[in-house]
C-alpha cells in the first residue's frame, strides 16, 4: 500500500491533503471535524493584528457559476480574513495542535506592512507551537484596499522584505501564499525565494465578477445595491493554478521551491497532476465547502490507488515527473502530426463534430456518405487541431492519431519523421543559424 | 355478487382525479433546465428530421435552457401550431425521441415532449398572443372540419392574409383533441385552451353544427370560396364482423371516449365490471386504459395478431398493462354471447399465420364480459362528399405532396386523405402544407 506521508519544509503530515486557509479553517470547531475526517493537515484561517476585529459584510459573501446540473464550477467571495478575536484563535489554535500532533498545522497570516507588526503576531504564533506560518499575501479584495494581501503580494520587493523580516523573527517555517493577480508569476515566487521562504502555496483567489442582475442592473451578488470584485476559486481555476505551479516547477532559478498546490482541486486526480507537476502538498477550500471533509477519503483511496498502480511507493516517486516535459512553444515539434479519428461504432451522428469544423475550423469533417448521415474525417484538410474530440460528447469516439515516421501528411503532402522547432523552421525570419539545442 | 352489470361510481370519489391526472407530469423549471441541458444541439438534428412538422428542437430546447421560454414556445408554434397538444399526444418514442442521439448514447433520449409542453405551458400561462393576421389578400377559403388538419390550415392562411371560415359538425372545434384523445393526456382544457390561442390569430370566422353534406355541400364551397381545404378525419368506425345480436353492452369505443371526454363528473360514467375490448390500435389502448381507470374490476384486449403488429406502439401497451389491463393475442371474435337482451360474453377463435394470412385455427374460447367494446378501427365516410368531385384512394381522400386533390380549388389533409397517419402531428404538418400551397396557388393567379 502506498506510503502517503508527507515532510514538506520540514513540516510533516500523515498525507498531503491539507485544508486551505479559509472558511473551513476558522476555528477549532471545524478543524478537530476535518482532522477526525481524515484531512492530513490545515492553514488556519488568516490571522490579522491584535485589536477590534475585523468585519465581514452581512450581505451575500459567496457567487457562483453552477454547470446546467447545478454543480459548482466556479466559487467567488469577498470575505475578509478571520473575524474572530485574535486570543481566540491563538489558543484553539494551540490547543487543537496538542490535541492532533500528528497533523501538520500552519497559521496564515496577514498584518500591516511594518516589521513591527509581524514581529509581534510571529511571538505569538510560535507560542502555540503551530508547525509554521503562511503569509498571505494573496487576498485580492477588501483587505487589498487597505495595502495587504494582494497590495503586497503584486509587489515583488514587499514580498522579498515581509519574507525575510519573518525568517528573522521566526524559527518556523515561512510559507509564502502567492496571488494570482499579476502578469508573471515567477516575479513574486523569486521574491519569497529571495527573502529566504521554506516554500511557496499558489494560487489564491483571482480577481472576478460572476454576473450582472439584469433586472436590478447591479452587479451580482450585490450588497445594498451596490457590488464588488471578489476572488474566485474551484474546478474553474485550476487550469490557472496549474500553469503557475508549472511555471515555478520548470524555472532553473527558482526550482527546488517546494510548493503546495491550490486551486479547483476536488478529486485524487486532480491532486495527483499538480503533483507530478511539482507540489509537495496540496491544498483545498472550495471543495470541502460545497460537499463536506468527506471528500477526502476519496483523495487518500484514490492517490494510494493511483499508485499501487503505478508501482509509486512513496509520494517522491512521482511528484515532479512531469514538469521536464513543460516546455516553450518555441520548442514544439512542428513535424509532428495527428489526424483526428472518428470511431464509428461508437459514434452517435450528433453532428457535432462536423459543424464545428466546418462552420470554425477547416472544413474536414464530412456530414454525409452515399446520401445518408454519416460522420468522417477528410484527412486532406484535417490540421489536427482537437476541436473535434473537445466537442464529441462521446468519450474515447474522436482521437488524434498521429502520423508515424515515413507516413505522408496529406494535408501537406509532407513524409513526417524529421523533428524541427521553430528556432530551426525555415519560416523563421529570426532563426538562429545554427538549430538551437 | 350483488355487481355484474354496468354501472357508475365504482371508485372512492377521490381515485378519479387521481386516475385521470396527467399521464407526465409538468416539469418544474430546474426539472426543465436540466432537462433541457441533456440536449447536444446537434448539427442537422436527426430528432428534428423525425418530427413530422421538422420543429426545431434544439433551437428551443437551448431557449428553455437559457431562461427564454417564450422565444422557445414561439420556435415551436411557428412549425407546429398545435405544438402544446403535440407535446401531450404525440408517440415520441417512435418520432422525435426515438431519433434522438441520447437514446443511441444511453438509451435515454433528451425529454423532448415534455421539454415542448413546458415550453407552450409557459406562453399559454403569459397570455401572450404571438401571432396576427396577415395583411388581407381579399381571398375567402373554406375549411371543413375544426380538427387539427382543418385548424392548423385555418390558422397558417389567416397569418398569411387569407379570410377564413371553418365549418364544423360538432359543436366544439379540436376535433379528436376535443373529443377522442385520452383524458389523461390532455388535463386542464388544454384542448380548448389550444384552439382558443389558435383563434386568436384573428380573421377566422367559425361556424359549428354545420356538417357537409347535410348543412353545406362540397360543390357549393368549391363554387363560392377561392379555394377549400377538407380536413374532416374519419367520421365513422368499422363494424365487428360478426352479428351483434341486438345486445345492450356492446359499445362503441370512440363514442364512448367522446362521452368521457366531455363528461364534467367521472364518477358518474356506467362501466363494466368485466370488460372486454376488440383491436389494437391506440384506441384499444385508451379505452381499455381508461374504463380500467374508471374502476372496471377485468378489462381485456383481444387482438387478432401479436403484440408487434398493434397498432399501439410498445410504449402505449405498456401504459395498459401498467394499468392493469390484459392483452391477449392471436384470437378473433366469432360470436357474441348475451342473456336477457344483455351481453354476458364473446367466444374468440384463436388464430395464426399461414403462408403469411391469418387464418382461424378452428379452436375457440369464451371470455366472461358485461361491457364490450368495439375498437377496431374508423372510416371514412366519403357520402359526406356527394357528387364526386374529388378521387378516393383505398376509401380516403386521395391528395398528392401538397396536400392537392384532383380538384384545382379542393385541398385535404389529416386522417381524413389516403397517405395520413392517423397521427395528431401529421394532421397538423398536412395543413400547414396544405394552408402554404393554397397561398401559393392564391398569390400566382394574382400574378398572373
Ligand atoms: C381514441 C383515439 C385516440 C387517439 N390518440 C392519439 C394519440 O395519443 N396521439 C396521436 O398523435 N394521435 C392519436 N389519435 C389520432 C388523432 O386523434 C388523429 O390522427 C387526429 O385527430 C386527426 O386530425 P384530423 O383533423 O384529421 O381529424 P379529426 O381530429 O377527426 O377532426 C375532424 C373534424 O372534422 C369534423 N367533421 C367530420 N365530418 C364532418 C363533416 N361532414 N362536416 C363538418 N365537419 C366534419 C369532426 O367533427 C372533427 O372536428 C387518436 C385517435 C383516436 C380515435
Ligand atoms: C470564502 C473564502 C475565504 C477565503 N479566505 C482566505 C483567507 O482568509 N486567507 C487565504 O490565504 N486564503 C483565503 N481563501 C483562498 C483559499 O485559501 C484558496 O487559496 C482558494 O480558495 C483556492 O482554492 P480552491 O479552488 O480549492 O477553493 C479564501 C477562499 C474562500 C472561498
Ligand atoms: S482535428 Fe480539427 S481540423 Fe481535424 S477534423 Fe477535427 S476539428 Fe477538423
Amino acid at each position: 500500500m502506498a506510503d502517503l506521508r508527507v515532510d514538506f519544509c520540514g513540516i510533516k503530515a500523515p498525507n498531503p491533503f491539507w485544508l486551505a486557509s479559509a472558511p473551513p479553517t476558522d476555528k477549532a470547531y471545524n478543524v478537530v471535524r476535518a482532522f477526525r475526517a481524515g484531512w492530513g493537515g490545515v492553514v488556519w484561517k488568516t490571522l490579522g493584528e491584535a485589536g477590534p476585529p475585523i468585519v465581514n459584510v452581512s450581505g451575500p459573501r459567496y457567487g457562483a457559476i453552477h454547470a446546467g446540473d447545478r454543480r459548482v464550477i466556479g466559487f467567488n467571495n469577498i470575505e475578509l480574513i478571520t473575524d474572530r478575536p485574535l486570543e481566540v484563535n491563538l489558543q484553539e489554535i494551540k490547543q487543537v495542535k496538542r490535541d492532533w500532533p500528528d497533523r501538520a498545522l500552519v497559521v496564515s497570516l496577514m498584518v500591516p506592512c511594518t516589521e513591527d507588526s509581524w514581529k509581534a503576531i510571529l511571538r505569538q504564533v510560535e507560542d502555540t507551537e503551530a508547525d509554521g506560518v503562511e503569509l498571505n499575501f494573496g487576498c485580492p479584495h477588501g483587505m487589498s484596499e487597505r495595502g495587504m494581501g494582494a497590495a503586497v503580494g503584486q509587489v515583488p520587493e514587499y514580498v522579498e522584505m515581509v519574507t525575510r523580516w519573518c525568517k528573522q523573527h521566526s524559527r518556523m517555517p515561512v510559507i509564502v501564499k502567492l496571488t494570482p493577480n499579476v502578469a508573471d508569476i515567477k516575479g513574486p515566487a523569486a521574491a519569497a525565494k529571495k527573502g529566504g521562504a521554506d516554500a511557496v502555496s499558489l494560487i489564491n483567489t483571482v480577481n472576478s465578477m460572476m454576473g450582472v442582475d439584469l433586472d436590478a442592473m447591479t452587479p451580482s451578488p450585490a450588497t445594498g445595491g451596490y457590488g464588488t470584485h471578489g476572488g474566485m476559486c474551484g474546478p474553474a481555476v485550476k487550469p490557472m493554478a496549474l500553469n503557475m505551479v508549472a511555471d515555478i516547477a520548470r524555472t532553473p532559478h527558482l526550482q527546488g521551491i517546494p510548493i503546495s498546490a491550490i486551486g479547483g482541486i476536488e478529486t485524487w486526480k486532480d491532486a495527483a497532476e499538480f503533483m507530478a507537476m511539482g507540489a509537495g502538498t496540496v491544498q483545498v477550500c472550495t471543495a470541502a465547502m460545497v460537499y463536506g471533509f468527506k471528500i477526502v477519503e476519496e483523495m487518500k483511496t484514490g492517490l494510494a490507488a493511483f499508485m499501487d498502480e503505478k508501482g509509486y511507493a512513496r509520494l517522491d516517486d512521482f511528484v515532479g515527473r512531469a514538469v521536464p516535459k513543460v516546455t516553450d512553444w518555441q520548442y514544439l515539434d512542428l513535424d509532428y502530426a495527428v489526424k483526428a479519428h472518428i470511431d464509428q461504432d461508437l459514434c452517435i451522428k450528433c453532428g457535432r463534430c462536423h459543424i464545428s469544423c466546418e462552420d470554425t475550423s477547416h472544413q474536414a469533417i464530412s456530414a454525409l456518405k452515399d446520401g445518408v448521415r454519416h460522420f468522417e474525417v477528410i484527412e486532406e484538410e484535417c490540421v489536427g487541431c482537437n476541436l473535434c474530440a473537445v466537442v464529441c460528447p462521446v468519450e474515447g469516439c474522436i482521437t488524434m492519431v498521429p502520423l508515424q515516421p515515413g507516413e505522408v501528411d496529406k494535408r501537406t503532402g509532407r513524409v513526417v519523421g524529421t523533428p524541427i522547432n521553430w528556432t530551426q523552421h525555415p519560416n523563421n525570419p529570426m532563426r538562429a543559424a545554427e538549430p538551437a539545442e | 355478487m350483488s355487481d355484474t352489470g354496468i354501472t357508475a361510481g365504482r371508485l372512492p370519489p377521490d381515485d378519479y382525479a387521481r386516475n385521470f391526472a396527467d399521464l407526465h407530469p409538468p416539469l418544474d423549471r430546474y426539472e426543465a433546465k436540466v432537462a433541457a441541458d441533456r440536449c447536444f444541439f446537434c448539427y442537422d438534428a436527426p430528432c428534428m428530421t423525425a418530427c413530422p412538422t421538422t420543429i426545431d428542437i434544439p433551437l428551443f430546447i437551448r431557449q428553455i435552457a437559457t431562461g427564454n421560454a417564450t422565444g422557445a414556445a414561439k420556435t415551436i408554434l411557428d412549425s407546429n401550431i398545435m405544438g402544446a397538444m403535440c407535446a401531450r399526444v404525440c408517440p415520441t418514442e417512435q418520432l422525435c425521441e426515438e431519433a434522438c442521439v441520447r437514446e443511441a448514447l444511453e438509451g435515454k433520449p433528451v425529454e423532448i415532449g415534455r421539454l415542448q409542453r413546458h415550453a407552450t405551458d409557459a406562453l399559454f400561462a403569459t397570455g401572450k398572443q404571438l401571432y396576427q393576421a396577415g395583411p388581407s389578400t381579399g381571398f375567402r377559403v373554406a375549411v371543413v372540419g375544426g380538427g387539427p388538419a382543418g385548424l392548423s390550415c385555418a390558422h397558417r392562411l389567416a397569418t398569411l392574409g387569407h379570410t377564413v371560415t371553418v365549418f364544423e359538425a360538432q359543436k366544439k372545434l379540436g376535433g379528436l383533441n376535443e373529443y377522442g384523445i385520452a383524458a389523461y393526456k390532455a388535463t386542464n382544457e388544454i384542448a380548448q385552451c389550444e384552439v382558443g390561442y389558435i383563434l386568436g390569430v384573428g380573421g377566422i370566422e367559425v361556424k359549428t353544427g354545420q356538417a357537409l353534406g347535410r348543412d353545406i355541400h362540397l360543390g357549393d364551397l368549391a363554387r363560392d370560396y377561392d379555394a377549400v381545404f377538407l380536413g374532416i378525419g374519419l367520421a365513422a368506425t368499422n363494424a365487428l364482423g360478426i352479428a351483434d345480436g341486438g345486445f345492450a353492452g356492446v359499445d362503441d369505443a370512440v363514442d364512448y371516449i367522446a362521452g368521457l371526454r366531455q363528461a364534467s363528473d367521472l364518477s358518474a360514467l356506467p362501466v363494466g365490471r368485466r370488460v372486454v375490448v376488440i383491436g389494437g390500435g391506440m384506441t384499444a389502448i385508451d379505452i381499455a386504459t381508461q374504463v380500467k381507470r374508471l374502476g372496471a374490476e377485468e378489462v381485456t384486449i383481444v387482438y387478432r395478431r401479436g403484440p408487434a403488429e398493434m397498432g399501439a406502439s410498445p410504449y402505449e401497451q405498456e401504459v395498459a398493462q401498467t394499468s392493469g389491463v390484459t392483452i391477449r393475442h392471436w384470437a378473433m371474435p366469432k360470436a357474441l354471447v348475451g342473456a336477457n337482451g344483455r351481453v354476458t360474453g364473446i367466444a374468440f377463435e384463436r388464430t395464426a399465420l399461414a403462408d403469411g394470412k391469418l387464418t382461424g385455427t378452428g379452436e375457440t374460447y369464451e371470455l366472461a364480459c358485461d361491457q364490450l367494446f368495439r375498437a377496431i378501427g374508423q372510416a371514412f365516410v366519403a357520402s359526406d362528399l356527394e357528387d364526386s368531385l374529388i378521387e378516393l384512394e383505398r376509401g380516403r381522400i386521395r391528395v398528392d405532396g401538397a396536400q392537392r386533390t384532383s380538384h384545382p380549388k379542393i385541398w385535404a389533409g389529416g386522417d381524413c386523405v389516403g397517405s395520413g397517419s392517423d397521427l395528431t402531428v401529421v394532421a397538423v404538418e398536412h395543413g400547414k402544407q396544405a394552408a402554404l400551397s393554397i397561398d401559393s396557388m392564391l398569390r400566382a393567379a394574382t400574378a398572373a
